[in-house]
């Protein structure tokens, strides 16, 4: 047993190695990334496979396929990507999972890097599947590697939700020995074709296995209830990470108060019955959206019991948690300093690195669009979403991956001119092909800007499946009018040369793309390490 | 006994660098830690920051409760003030003299310095002169790590095992100047 030194994410992924893998996938996103990242270095000698993939469907998918040959696979995903994933995820609780199937879901509360803060956990209960929710590197390992055990237990996929400070903290945890890998075992096709004969039974079973999901929570050691006989004023409610922050506070409150630590889901009924049997007020203390507290409150509350949290405004309701919020909702005073922020300090918001392409493509759009003062850019994912800021002020929206050609198609049909997108390449290939093939059947009157830097940039330069020629290729094929496929490099020396290439196809009365081509600088200080060598 | 310490800077000066030379003396001691970063979006250019905590107990935050660190480690003087209600009385600011201006309202230069003075203990260095001096301006964060060692409770000889490490891969001539970096901050810091 070694002592070994991770971040969150990391320890999700040695734990699913030493649970025995076959496979890893992922697309990347803050703060997920990591998981695959470590996955793919750790997959380096062989012995198992992960790899990115196109996006967080395709990487569900595919792992559902390792499962239904027995063997066990992880998915990981930034908590919007399991919206993208939600089709296989939803379905995947009815089929008879066969190899241990876990889905590592980051969410994102505070939003640090993400247009939401979505909580997982209401994933899990819609699928009626379990869900752990670990609260140090610890049980981001431990807890990984258990999933996979009930997974394979129960027939069902188990979601692990973590969240950015436990993803992105590093600490160090003690391994465990490995586990060796499944040998194949098919699973039977009956259970895994969802025709309506098959879903309802297996709908049914699912239902049915519902007491014992509950029966595995109330009794797991990862949900704990410390009574103290002696406080029948306090009782708290802590879940993941949460329960840090109630920890770090806790030897101020004199007598203490019981805790009820919940990290395994679902809502274990019968430990929530007897703290709330115990104590006359239950404070709930939860990192993301009032899961728990909503659940057990239900429309009218229990009777004789104040419930608080952040439904009455004990805590709030958006952004996320840390020590002092639960001090104060612990009734503790804060903490006496003497210096402030002063109020005279500048923000410094993130913004395009020095020499980015992207900075050329937003100034040639913008000034080629400079005459038509109702254009619209309908934006994407990515970096380049930093040019919805000054001194840019280039794209008027950022949605969801590929919404940018799907909204620019709805808006030019909403009799929108210019209806521009912009996207990047791997926003493009995960989620723009098809809205493309939409626009192209109907040649719609709209322009769409690919700009292809060569990576997925924003989460840290990893791999892109489709890039120049190829890239291309993939556009003339879903049948895009080849003379209005135009290729521009953004350099500050092409400026008015591009320009003119993006009136042209604004005046055009059909869809044009026009692919902006030049790497990331990481990516082209990258490629020129690599030919030095 | 413990510590929480803040680190704070711009996307890109190497705050993680840092994080990760303590984060791996704090494991050679035998310390628990924990040490939470920023990944992502933040890290283009804007502000960043990083926790970390120290200690031979067990840690539950990984966040820093405001005025509860006793070390303040910033990269850029601005950035130290971002954080600066961070800071516990009597706590240490350890701050680079040398702004990194990529704002166009960035204040001026001696204001920003007289908030800091005023806002605690402090030791202020001119990192990029240092740095130069080691042979890079881009050791400047090994230079802000020398000038807070002292008031680290981390061991010296620790701190550089660790700086050895993390550079190993990048040959004798980074570690050299790496560690002369740390030698010049800590010099400059009067330790
Ligand atoms: S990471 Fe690459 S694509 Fe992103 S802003 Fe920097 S240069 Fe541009």
């Amino acid at each position: 047993m070694k002592n070994k030194l991770l971040l969150g994410d990391e320890a999700v992924a040695l734990g699913a190695v030493h649970a025995g893998i076959t496979a890893g996938y992922s697309y990347p996103g803050t703060p997920a990334s990591e998981v695959m990242e470590y996955l793919i270095k750790a997959s380096a000698g062989g012995g198992f496979n992960a790899n990115w993939c196109v996006n967080e469907k395709v990487a569900y998918e595919e792992a559902l396929g390792v499962s239904f040959a027995g063997k066990r696979a992880l998915v990981s995903m930034k908590h919007v990507g399991l919206n993208v994933a939600a089709d296989p995820f939803m379905n995947s609780s009815i089929t008879r999972i066969n190899g241990g199937l876990v889905v590592v879901v980051a969410d994102d509360p505070g939003m640090h890097s993400s247009q939401n803060e979505q909580d997982t956990r209401y994933y899990a209960q819609f699928a009626q599947t379990i869900c752990l929710e670990p609260s140090s590197h610890q049980e981001a390992y431990d807890m990984t590697r258990k999933a996979f055990d009930l997974s394979e237990y129960f027939h069902i996929p188990v979601v692990l939700r973590m969240v950015t400070r436990l993803a992105h903290s590093r600490s160090q945890i003690m391994e465990k020995p490995a586990r060796e890998k499944n040998k194949t075992h098919r699973a039977s096709g009956k259970d895994w074709t969802l025709l309506p004969v098959n879903a309802r039974r297996r709908f049914a079973s699912l239902m049915k296995e519902q007491e014992m999901l509950l029966k595995f929570s109330q009794g797991s050691p990862f949900n704990m209830l410390d009574l103290n006989k002696q406080n029948k004023k306090l009782g708290i409610i802590a879940s993941g990470i949460g329960y840090n922050y109630v920890m770090e506070n806790i030897n101020e409150l004199s007598p203490a108060p019981s805790v009820l630590k919940i990290s395994a889901y679902p809502l274990p009924h019968g430990l929530i019955q007897e703290l709330a049997g115990h104590v006359d007020n239950i404070l709930v203390i939860e990192e993301g959206y009032p899961f728990i507290e909503r659940n057990i409150k239900g429309l009218f509350g229990i009777k004789g019991k104040k419930i608080s949290g952040k439904l009455d405004g004990l805590l709030p309701i958006t952004g996320e948690l840390n020590p002092d919020l639960a001090r104060k909702a612990m009734g503790l005073a804060s903490l006496q300093g003497r210096s402030s922020v002063p109020d005279w300090l500048p923000g410094r918001p993130p913004q395009l690195c020095k020499g980015c392409p992207h900075i050329d493509t937003l100034k040639a759009l913008t000034k080629a669009l400079e005459t038509y003062p109702k254009a619209v850019v309908f934006s994407d994912i990515g970096c380049y979403t930093l040019g919805a800021l000054p001194p840019y002020n280039a794209v008027d929206t950022c949605v969801c991956m590929g919404a940018s050609v799907s909204m620019s198609k709805g808006g030019a049909e909403a009799g929108i001119y210019p209806s521009v997108g912009v996207i990047g390449d791997s926003t493009f290939i995960h989620s723009g092909i098809t809205p493309l093939l939409d626009a192209a059947s109907r040649d719609t009157n709209m322009t769409v800007l690919i700009l292809d830097n060569s990576t997925v940039a924003m989460t840290g330069g990893q791999p892109t499946v489709a890039t120049g020629e190829k890239l291309e290729n993939i556009i003339r094929g879903l049948g895009v009018d080849l003379r209005h496929i135009r290729r521009i490099v953004p350099l500050k020396k092409n400026l008015e040369e591009n320009v003119e290439v993006i009136k042209e196809e604004v005046k055009h009365p059909g869809l044009s793309v026009i692919i902006s081509f030049r790497a990331c600088i990481y990516e082209a200080r990258k490629g020129k390490k690599g030919a030095e060598k | 006994m413990k510590q929480d310490i803040i680190l704070a800077g711009v996307g890109g000066q190497g705050i993680l660098t840092i994080a990760n030379i303590i984060d791996y003396a704090a494991q050679i001691s035998g310390l628990s830690f924990k040490q939470a970063e920023v990944h992502g979006m933040s890290q283009r250019g804007g502000a960043v920051h990083s926790h970390v905590r120290l200690s031979d107990e067990a840690i539950f935050s990984d966040l820093i409760p405001k005025r509860a660190a006793d070390l303040m480690l910033s990269m850029e003087p601005l950035e130290a003030l971002r954080y600066i209600d961070y800071l516990s009385e009597g706590g240490q600011i350890v701050a680079s003299q040398n702004p990194y201006v990529n704002i166009p309202d960035y204040p001026d230069l001696d204001k920003v310095l007289d908030a800091i003075k005023q806002s605690g203990n402090h030791v202020i260095v001119d990192s990029e002169k240092l740095s130069r001096e080691a042979g890079s301006s881009r050791s400047q964060n090994t230079v802000m790590l020398g000038a807070a060692s002292g008031f680290m409770v981390l061991e010296e000889k620790i701190l550089l095992q660790s700086i050895r490490e993390f550079f190993k891969s990048k040959g004798e001539r980074i570690i050299d100047m790496n560690i002369e970096a740390f030698r010049l901050g800590r010099e400059a810091a009067g330790i």
